[in-house]
């Protein structure tokens, strides 16, 4: 049994989403290699921390490349393993049910827990039940939802490295430009702490006065539920929930966030909750470990002074 | 140039699933139904594209249970041409439903095929991508901007961190993220209208595709709940619980 996982690689670095889904990898059972894409030294280096068995490096293509082309990637490789894994990025929802169904494998997206053999769990209905699979096909083909592993840990001594020449010449879809959100600030996805504004807010100018400073004086990513998005308060990219991105930092402050089961899916499995209302019936202060109730736009100027003390 | 659209019938988005006593699954009898909310946003692209004179014909696809006719007749009365209704009892898996319209896209021959970019009920997020590859289709998933210009396709994407805009060409599988459109309601003529329009029906069979299913479900539960926890009078005693008793703010 050997695994071979996709490594997620941005802006020629190693994004932690690739250590947690080597948690779950590691818990397949058996040996896993690692595909790295670029040409990115720094990107390698990191992968040759990790507890790997072997690193296969295709540095001909491009960390930017269409999907299409990581997938005949992975699909050239993909006869000498058992398991194909990548963990929630765009890049691996994108290019494993293309590997998958050329395979004519059954995958199973967003694994949350391994169970033995080929048994695992995952949410469905947004987080709203959990099922657990078996699959009866001869390969997996999985993605991990990453937030429910820890990253894990470094190897004793570094992995082989295996070159992979392949490349593709002539690429059907081509990516012409990105559009990133301009921000200091860590990931959703990575970040420890995320303080999280909903309809309460009213304004992007209050986004900003009131939500930012707390954000700042915690290194916290900033999230938005989706009445905010869609009142344009926030950036869509900003959207915890079952539309938007699903997070599960140490920290997860909410205010102003009535928490619609829409967000709540999104938000529920953070390890400490805290809820900022001024209605004391919103259901956000059901799932949440502290509750204040109190008017926002008084209680965060106050949270940002208590915290500096 | 024609479009087909896959809509998939699921539990209405408003509808709090229960997990049945059993655990055999999630309970569905006497549970409002709807179209995926993103195969309905699919469906208004297409529209689009048949409106701005860029697509001349609008196809919507479903598979499943008799019941799948009333989601393909929704579809029909917000402007589809027609519709083609897979007939099958089972639950399919995404791979099953790949193969399907693998097997209608070699007979009817579209440019483009539109879907949402996951069911909100198995949230599988596989049948676009599949599709794509079982055609050795370009594909664009998660698209929340589409630009047809002669055989060449702009689509700006919903990714990690931002957006991505992909270049690609005719033919393509293009799934919809939920910022694409917002999907117009059926009028009433246009209800009445569509019960005039024609539905095909096929099976797995008659597309010669095998639906077998490659999982099996062990058991369906609910998650584990979050209880309630306590309420503080004031930040300045949020902010010291939170000190003292969570490892949350070092």
């Amino acid at each position: 049994m050997t695994t071979l996982l996709i490594a997620d690689v941005k802006d020629g670095a190693l994004l932690d989403t690739t250590r947690r889904a080597l948690s779950c990898a590691l818990q397949i059972g058996g040996p896993v290699h690692l595909l790295v894409v670029g040409k990115s030294e720094s990107a390698l280096a990191a992968a040759s921390r990790l507890r790997v068995e072997k690193i296969i490096h295709a540095s001909k293509v491009d960390e930017k490349s269409a999907d299409e082309t990581f997938a005949a990637l992975v699909l050239e490789l993909a006869k000498d393993y058992d398991a194909l894994v990548g963990s929630g990025s765009s890049l691996a929802k994108g290019v494993l049910p293309r590997v998958a169904a050329a395979l004519d494998v059954m995958q199973i997206s967003d694994v949350t827990r391994v169970i033995g053999g080929k048994r695992f769990e995952r949410p469905i209905y947004a987080g709203n039940a959990l099922q657990v699979l078996e699959s009866r096909d001869a390969k997996l083909v999985i993605t991990v939802r990453t937030s429910t592993f820890e990253p894990a840990g470094e190897a004793q001594s570094p992995p082989a490295i295996e070159m992979c020449d392949w490349e593709e010449t002539q690429p059907r879809t081509v990516m012409l430009e990105e559009m990133r959100s301009q921000s200091e600030r860590p990931d959703l996805a990575a970040a420890k702490v995320i303080v999280s504004g909903g309809r309460g807010l009213q304004s992007s100018a209050n986004f900003n006065q009131y939500i930012g400073p707390v954000a700042d004086q915690l290194r916290a990513a900033i999230g938005a539920s989706r009445a905010a998005v869609d009142a344009g308060y926030a950036p869509n990219d900003w959207q915890v929930g079952q539309t938007g991105k699903v997070v599960a930092p140490e920290l997860y402050i909410a205010v102003g966030i009535s928490g619609a089961i829409q967000h709540l899916a999104g938000m529920k499995d953070s390890k400490v909750i805290v809820a900022i209302n001024k209605d004391d019936e919103a259901p956000i202060f059901q799932v949440a470990d502290y509750g204040l109730v109190a008017d926002l736009f008084k209680a965060m100027p106050e949270l940002k002074t208590e915290l500096a003390k | 140039m024609k479009v087909l659209v896959s809509c998939k019938r699921v539990v209405d988005y408003n509808v709090k699933v229960r997990v049945k006593a059993d655990g055999s699954g999630v309970d569905l009898s006497n549970v409002k139904m709807s179209m995926n909310p993103f195969d309905e946003i699919a469906l208004e692209e297409a529209l689009r594209l048949k409106e701005a004179g860029l697509a001349t014909e609008v196809v919507v696809v479903s598979a499943g249970p008799a019941q799948a006719a009333e989601t393909i007749r929704s579809g029909l009365a917000m402007g589809a041409d027609r519709g083609i209704h897979i007939r099958q009892d089972a639950p399919l898996e995404p791979l099953a439903v790949a193969k399907l319209l693998k097997a209608l896209v070699l007979s009817e021959a579209p440019d483009i095929v539109l879907m949402g970019k996951q069911a909100i009920d198995d949230d599988f997020n596989q049948t676009g991508q599949m599709l794509a590859g079982l055609l050795g289709w370009g594909q664009a998933t998660f698209a929340s901007q589409v630009s047809l210009s002669g055989r060449s396709v702009t689509v700006v994407r919903e990714v990690d961190g931002g957006l991505q805009r992909v270049e690609t060409r005719l033919p393509v599988v293009i799934t919809a993220d939920l910022r694409l459109n917002e999907p117009r309601y059926a009028s009433l003529p246009n209800i009445m209208k569509a019960k005039k329009k024609p539905i095909d029906e096929t099976t797995a069979e008659q597309l010669g595709v095998d639906v077998s299913p490659r999982l099996t479900v062990i058991e369906t539960r609910e998650p584990a709940s979050r209880k309630a926890g306590v309420t503080v009078s004031s930040v300045a005693e949020l902010v010291s619980r939170l000190k003292a008793e969570t490892g949350a703010l070092t």
